[in-house]
């Protein structure tokens, strides 16, 4: 277990470099010069040299990417192009937002999932195992920013139960926080309770296909506790895997559903940053990002081998 | 010379009559799928309505009309009018020719450089596919493949084109990983063994071999992918950075109409529909044609 785990570990290293090679490539490597990039077609020569001895363009390329990397690992991303504010800073501010709006969607997808897998999979083939069907693929096929426009439409201008936009802190205004919240959730979470209630459905069918279940049936169980105590409990393993490793889309979503709620996480804050070209902000941002997701699928895979030893050991043999 | 030949056809033609009644079985197989056949019916209609949109399309989609500005749905113009009084329905045809242009070259992109390189990782193996290629795969799946995308079409500049090598690119490391794991479980079968024993080259054992035997997960997953590279364009276009006005594209009309939507939600739900069905549709069709070519589902 521990020869996995370090094996992990050491990939993960590996995974991290790449990840930030290719984060300063995205600005650095590409054809042109990133001083024009940034400051637009129409700075001046002076701004434009300026700019470049700034940021250190003028020195070689590797000398570039290990003053940059220096950086990062003291926690020092660069500055704003448009306000001069530590890009950190700027990031600290934001996290908290998306990761808030993250949890309630990813709350809300469960919540749904669960109860919509359970009845599909035991009753299936009935109405509501179509009903769910239906519900998960029109799911995974609905684009983020239609359904939240759709919400506004419906929920906001027509019924007037909630308000369009916006964002109020948590410690500001629990109760105005989470109303604000409630439309962002379901436009982020919808796709992964699509993808939740699937997964579960088919584990869970899986699963009640096993000996031991049809031995809980033999032995009189009623069905209750033979899919709550014994089929869900093994079912919803790797469920909750792939909801672990969901977590990059869910970034990838959280960009338009904060675009269109107004919320001011992160994925709003790269959408400005691209549009007004404040590339140490956007750098600083998906560098963030990439670091998280390559974090979590370590720590899935670690919880996940110790949930299930057989694993690790299949990981270490490879 | 002609008697063997007539020989090996008649050969032929007795081995090929089996298959044929096995495949025509096979298809009456897909075609009882009826989710899958009216996902497929919906493709070829939008097919259609790209092909032929300046024959189908009741307006010229870009001309400004200043007397039918935000008009709602009625018989001369069926879903409407947006902010410049342009005709909703002709820009939702030209727009099906974006959208589908998009899906196609972006995932033809990642198919021309994901499969290659997949193929070439899971066939020989060893430092180059453990330690360069899948390393840069895991690093390039560590982003999320929107944020990935809109950096690319930002730093390459707003456009279509621009649009669609960036969703490429983000899209690549799918089939890399997909065209190596299926080479990976092809590599140690009889075939290819045979076929090494025999004295071919690595090249000719890939290709002529290998390839057509992991060409069917490849198509599915290209089918959905497809997918989600019209999701893509459409999102990267919805924030300003796929296609530029005033061609039509289905992402830009919605995120033009989000600042109507109280006076004219037209602008927005047509488009975002015609999204949505465009997806759903591949998407059934996808997992219709994977239920056809899974050996464990016939």
């Amino acid at each position: 277990m521990l020869l996995y785990i370090a094996r992990r570990f050491f990939l993960m290293i590996v995974i991290l470099f790449l990840v930030s090679i290719m984060v300063f490539g995205l600005i650095n490597i590409i054809p042109g010069d990133p001083a024009s990039l940034m400051l637009g077609q129409e700075a001046t020569p002076q701004a434009l040299a300026s700019l470049r001895q700034n940021l250190g363009l003028n020195d070689p390329l590797y000398l570039q990417y290990i003053h940059w990397v220096g950086g990062v690992l003291q926690g020092n991303l660069g500055y704003s192009l448009s306000d001069h504010t530590p890009v950190l800073n700027i990031l600290l501010s934001k996290i908290p937002v998306t990761l808030e709006l993250t949890i309630f969607a990813f709350l809300l997808a469960v919540l749904i999932a669960v109860p919509a897998g359970i009845i599909s999979a035991v009753h299936k083939g009935s109405v509501w195992d179509y009903v769910t069907t239906v519900f998960a693929l029109s799911g995974v096929s609905i684009p983020a920013f239609w359904l939240g426009i759709l919400l506004i439409y419906l929920l906001s201008l027509t019924l007037g139960w909630l308000p369009p936009s916006g964002y109020v802190a948590f410690a500001q205004n629990p109760v105005r926080n989470i109303i604000l919240m409630i439309m962002p959730s379901i436009a982020l979470g919808i796709r992964l309770s699509a993808q939740l209630t699937r997964m579960l459905r088919s584990s869970l069918l899986e699963v009640m296909q096993s000996d031991y279940i049809r031995t809980g049936y033999a032995k009189g169980l009623l069905e209750k506790a033979v899919v709550f105590k014994h089929a869900l409990r093994n079912a919803m393993l790797p469920v909750l895997t792939v909801a672990g490793l969901e977590l990059s889309s869910f970034l990838g979503g959280a960009v338009i559903t904060e675009t269109i709620f107004a919320v001011p996480g992160l994925g709003q804050l790269i959408v400005n940053a691209i549009l007004t070209r404040d590339f140490p902000v956007v750098q600083g941002a998906i560098l963030f990002m990439a670091f998280a997701v390559v974090i979590v699928n370590f720590l899935v895979d670690i919880a996940y081998s110790l949930l299930d030893p057989r694993i690790s050991l299949g990981g270490a043999s490879k | 010379m002609g008697e063997p030949q007539l020989q090996s056809e008649t050969v032929n033609r007795v081995q090929i009559n089996p298959l044929r009644k096995k495949r025509n079985k096979s298809y009456s197989k897909l075609m009882k799928n009826k989710l899958a056949v009216c996902g497929g019916i919906f493709v070829v209609l939008l097919v259609v309505l790209a092909v032929f949109a300046p024959l189908l399309a009741p307006f010229d989609p870009t001309k400004q009309n200043y007397g039918q500005i935000l008009k709602p749905p009625s018989a001369t113009h069926w879903f409407g009018t947006d902010t410049l009084g342009r005709d909703l329905l002709s820009r939702i045809i030209f727009g099906a020719q974006v959208s589908l242009k998009a899906g196609l070259i972006s995932v033809g992109i990642a198919l021309t450089i994901g499969i290659p390189l997949g193929m070439i990782s899971g066939y020989f193996r060893g430092f180059w596919d453990e330690f360069i290629i899948m390393r840069v795969t895991d690093a390039m799946l560590a982003f999320p493949s929107l944020v990935l995308a809109l950096t690319l079409a930002a730093v390459l500049g707003p456009s279509l084109n621009h649009a669609m090598i960036a969703i490429g690119l983000v899209f690549t490391p799918y089939f890399i990983r997909l065209a190596r794991g299926e080479v990976l479980a092809q590599r140690e079968r009889e075939y290819v063994s045979a076929a090494r024993a025999s004295g071919l080259r690595n090249f000719s054992i890939m290709m002529r071999h290998v390839f057509p035997n992991i060409l069917g997960p490849l198509i599915v997953q290209a089918t959905l992918n497809v997918a989600s590279a019209i999701i893509a364009e459409a999102s990267l276009s919805y924030l300003g950075l796929g296609t530029q006005p005033p061609t039509p594209s289905w992402g830009a009309m919605l995120a033009e109409g989000q600042g109507y939507i109280s006076q004219a939600p037209w602008i927005s739900i047509f488009p975002g529909l015609f999204i949505f069905l465009a997806v759903i549709s591949i998407n059934v069709f996808g997992d219709g044609i994977h239920d056809w070519l899974d050996p464990k589902l016939k």
